[in-house]
């Protein structure tokens, strides 16, 4: 059981510390930091950049949660078996 | 009909609602009134959360702080949303595992010590009671605009009916009237937002619409850059603030969201750990919902109203734009006597000064929206006020009733003590709340962002590493805290109330706002207590195991 408890926090480390990458890259990353490189990229109406900032950050939030919460339901079932 | 009976009727029909939720749910034991008897649905907690979160601040300003700041703006876009990933991911689960009703409850166990337990609370309450304030003050706003009253009776009667509700119903009472205030104040956000997108671009979709052409078959965007270039103020969607600025805001943003009390305590409210995560993510995108309008209606707004009123003949101007003036929100000096309006960035030739929570409220008026989408607003306007004062309230109650009361100064106090204490101390909160309504302190505005700050240096790392790491112990923690809180204090002080000598922009450290200092104040508040922690006693076995236990799936 020791073990068991062991790899699955273990696991939620990993799946932390990806989906927090992601959460800074579009944020800090594609809002912030890489703004004027993006901003030269333009998609419709929107200059990519901008875009992330305003609106693409947001949506890739719920999603991180979501994705997150698929992830760990499914650890806890497979550590409870 | 007329406009001020359908802002009657709106606000009316839902106080009642409220009310009559708050007599349905009231509680009976002090684990319904601090956590709502753990048994409410993650999508009924998210949506409650997500009211609780959104302010009349989120609701009346944030929309039209964007559409003057453009790309600037973002940081409240990202701050305010991006809190909720961190807040799912790293702190949310444990803490409903570790199942019991407040943060200084946490940090007092896992940190084994009574001093950690009462620095927390006094954090606490600082962040509470600088945030309630405001929301108080934007009750009574939002009652002397739209109802006509004096804007002190209005901060009376948002005591009351958050009095009435919050006293009676504790969480339980105030969980199921957020769930029914956000249903309010999302279809009052909405409505005018969707009107307006398909009458400038044909979008139903806000989202879409504001990057969508306009008429006239150029991008929105384009043309408001295009504008905003012309007038001289910089461009919409490239910044005028510093990279590091923009970065270290962000993050304080995201990191004091997540470790604001009144928001993380909603998370004790679900039945399982399943349920809390599930529930930040219902959270989030009931929050999403509006915070991805609101850079819409910026755009929209920005536009309609550039366009309306630049270099346009004063005489010629719509009906709204004089109504607005009257209220002082909108006033127009014709400096160089041509009858035109110039508005442009150069204060020296700049005739026209607005409101920024004019974009919002007239957003109706200048779309030309019948008189009930005003009665909404309102209604909205109110919820989102309401809501958010009644969560802090619950807040400061608990503090002064659960953590100081019974768990510092009288462990034997009954349960039936405690329920009294609570209410006792909440109708104190909502007095004293009141009484910074009716008469702000200077300081009120100026802090009400930087509460943010203050979350940001003292729970947020206090309770990552009381998850995260075993080898934390009280010495570290405790000095931690003190550093970072007293740190973001004096920066604070010194640069927004001039306390110590005061200082301009050119003074700022290491050129950081004080909106952006917390970060670094967090910073601090690691170090400080890696270095303490690394000199002093590794935690007890009992703490480490309950570290252990609340790992566990």
């Amino acid at each position: 059981m020791n073990k068991a408890i062991n790899n699955y926090w273990k696991t939620n480390l990993k799946y932390l510390s990806i989906l927090l990458a992601i959460w800074f890259l579009v944020s800090f990353g594609f809002g912030i930091l890489l703004l004027d490189l993006l901003n030269q990229i333009q998609i419709g109406g929107f200059k990519l950049g901008f875009w992330f900032a305003q609106q693409g950050s947001i949506y890739i939030f719920v999603a991180l949660i979501f994705v997150y919460v698929f992830l760990m339901n499914r650890l806890d079932d497979k550590t409870a078996e | 009909m007329e406009q001020q009976l359908w802002i009657w009727i709106m606000v009316g029909v839902s106080f009642a609602i409220y009310i009559g939720i708050a007599i349905w749910s009231h509680a009976s034991s002090t684990k319904e009134f601090y956590v709502a008897g753990e048994g409410v649905s993650p999508i009924a907690n998210g949506m409650a959360t997500a009211a609780d979160w959104m302010s009349a601040a989120s609701f009346i300003s944030m929309a039209g702080i964007i559409s003057f700041a453009g790309y600037d703006g973002s940081v409240y876009l990202m701050g305010w949303t991006g809190g909720y990933v961190l807040l799912a991911l790293l702190l949310a689960p444990y803490l409903r595992k570790f199942g019991k009703f407040t943060v200084p409850d946490f940090i007092g166990d896992r940190y084994y010590s009574n001093t950690a337990r009462a620095v927390a609370v006094f954090c606490a309450l600082i962040v509470s009671f600088t945030y309630i304030a405001g929301q108080m003050r934007g009750v009574g706003l939002v009652f002397s605009r739209y109802l006509t009253v004096d804007i002190n009776t209005g901060v009376l009667i948002g005591m009351g009916i958050v009095l009435f509700y919050a006293v009676l119903g504790g969480m339980k009472g105030i969980t199921y009237t957020q769930v029914a205030q956000y249903c309010v104040l999302i279809f009052a956000f909405l409505v005018p937002a969707i009107f307006i997108s398909i009458i400038m671009t044909g979008m139903p979709i806000p989202q879409i619409g504001m990057g969508s052409k306009a008429a006239d078959g150029i991008y929105l965007l384009e043309k408001l850059d295009g504008l905003h270039r012309e007038l001289g103020f910089h461009q919409y969607t490239s910044g005028s603030k510093s990279k590091l600025d923009m970065f270290l805001i962000t993050a304080a943003l995201m990191m004091g969201t997540a470790g604001l009390p009144h928001v993380i305590v909603r998370f004790f409210t679900v039945k399982k750990v399943r349920d809390a995560r599930k529930s930040a993510g219902w959270a989030l995108l009931f929050i999403a919902v509006l915070y991805t309008t609101a850079p819409a209606i910026a755009v929209f707004a920005r536009t309609n109203l550039i366009q309306t009123v630049s270099n346009k003949p004063y005489e010629t101007l719509p009906e709204w734009f004089s109504n607005w003036e009257t209220t002082g929100l909108l006033t127009f000096t014709d400096l160089n006597k041509d009858g035109l309006v110039q508005y442009v960035a150069d204060p020296k030739i700049n005739e026209l000064v607005i409101d920024k929570d004019i974009i919002v409220m007239a957003n109706p008026e200048i779309a030309n929206l019948p008189n009930w989408v005003i009665g909404l607003m309102a209604a909205g306007a109110l919820a989102a006020a309401l809501s958010t004062a009644a969560g802090l309230l619950l807040v400061i109650s608990s503090s002064v009733s659960h953590d100081l009361l019974k768990k510092i100064m009288y462990p034997s106090i009954s349960e039936k003590g405690e329920l009294v204490a609570a209410r006792i101390a909440a109708i104190f909160a909502v007095i004293l709340a009141g009484y910074f309504g009716i008469n702000p302190p200077d300081f009120v505005a100026a802090t009400v962002a930087l509460a943010f700050g203050l979350a940001a240096a003292s729970f947020f790392p206090a309770i990552v590493m009381g998850i995260f790491s075993k080898r934390m112990n009280k010495e570290g923690v405790i000095s931690g805290m003190l550093v970072g809180i007293s740190l973001m204090l004096f920066y604070m002080m010194k640069f927004k109330l001039g306390f110590f000598g005061g200082g301009t922009n050119e003074d700022w450290w290491f050129g950081v706002s004080p909106e952006g200092f917390g970060t670094l104040a967090m910073c601090a508040n690691i170090l400080v207590a890696v270095v303490v922690a690394s000199q002093t006693q590794t935690p007890p076995k009992k703490v480490q195991q309950m570290i252990d236990e609340i790992r566990k799936p």
